[in-house]
């Protein structure tokens, strides 16, 4: 590894991947270099289930603009969902 | 030097090997066919994985003439697609340096118990198998030569040691015990050109025997022919550069 920025995070919810959807238990976010986005490093994010096998993983390779872009956006529609009283934990 | 009239043939193949712990790992072995005595190389897969592209490198080098093997440093995280293995790397933070240098160590042993092997052995790595190149010259007696091309993380920061990377690699350097060549792109942010002025102001501190190479227009990567970061011209001369080395030094 080059930079070694990495964080693991439990989540809950579902990914499809190329063998169809299956459970999601963890997400790995890194910045370090990716596999297929044309930059040096990228703001990676593996969405897995470890329990699974490595195979069991969504996932994404951004820009830095990109990250930052979709960070406020999901923070925007979660703040309009509960301004809406949609979210109801 | 090859000539059009000449015999050639190459065999690559996965074998299994003893590394660190003696646990078995595999490895990818490609060799040019025949008694030789052949130079044995390893060669350290970078950060990415243990990928096609170093497929191709064992076959380069073995076309060169060398016996080439590239151990499989994730094994242990189990087996699938080498992007989803390196993502389960990635994810536990790369794998221990301890580790790395038994596996390179018992590369290196692996090669030298064939008999056409001619009792030279090199270690060539890129990105995170640069610096790894590095520590194995420094820690691990036995290699002939290194090729640390753009090991970032070479000088480290006390607060980024871990336990899985106690030392930086360049506080091992007095213990260097084969030539080294360096291969650094200027525009490089890992390692940058002020990290690279640093390991080579330590090797000379240490009268060491290196040679650096270090290109302007290019940055970290710039090998790699299927990634944007490839230079054409700067890696022509830099493979050259690692054939010249590895020729004087192992055949």
């Amino acid at each position: 590894m080059c930079t070694m920025i990495v964080q693991q995070i439990k989540i809950e919810g579902s990914g499809k991947s190329g063998n169809g959807w299956f459970t999601l238990k963890e997400a790995n976010v890194s910045y370090d270099h990716p596999f297929n986005a044309p930059l040096e490093h990228a703001l990676n994010i593996d969405f897995v289930n470890e329990a699974q096998g490595v195979g069991a993983r969504v996932a994404v390779e951004l820009s830095t603009d990109a990250a930052r872009a979709l960070v406020d956006a999901i923070q925007a529609v979660l703040q309009k969902a509960d301004d809406g009283g949609h979210i109801v934990d | 030097m090859y000539q059009t009239d000449m015999y050639e043939g190459m065999i690559a193949e996965t074998v299994t090997l003893q590394g660190a712990n003696h646990e078995y790992i595999n490895a990818y072995f490609a060799r040019p066919l025949g008694p030789g005595p052949f130079p044995g190389m390893v060669i350290i897969h970078h950060m990415p994985g243990w990928d096609e592209w170093y497929r191709e490198a064992a076959h380069k080098f073995a076309y060169y003439g060398y016996a080439t093997l590239s151990p499989n440093l994730y094994f242990r995280a189990g087996h699938g697609s080498p992007e989803d293995v390196t993502a389960k790397v990635r994810a536990e933070g790369g794998v221990a340096d301890d580790q790395v240098l038994g596996d390179l160590e018992g590369s290196m042993q692996y090669l030298r118990s064939l008999p056409y092997v001619n009792g030279k052995v090199g270690v060539f790595g890129t990105c995170s198998g640069g610096r790894q190149a590095y520590l194995a010259g420094c820690r691990i007696q036995g290699f002939d030569a290194v090729v640390d091309c753009w090991g970032g993380r070479v000088v480290m920061n006390p607060e980024d040691l871990t336990p899985k990377y106690p030392v930086s690699p360049l506080d091992y350097t007095a213990d260097l015990n084969a030539p080294l060549l360096g291969i650094f792109g200027n525009d490089d942010h890992s390692p940058t050109a002020e990290q690279v002025n640093l390991q080579e102001a330590e090797l000379k501190k240490h009268g060491k025997n290196y040679e650096f190479h270090r290109y302007d227009d290019a940055g970290h990567g710039f090998f790699y022919h299927n990634r944007p970061a490839y230079r054409q011209a700067q890696a022509v001369d830099g493979w050259q550069k690692v054939f010249t080395f590895l020729e004087k030094y192992l055949k």
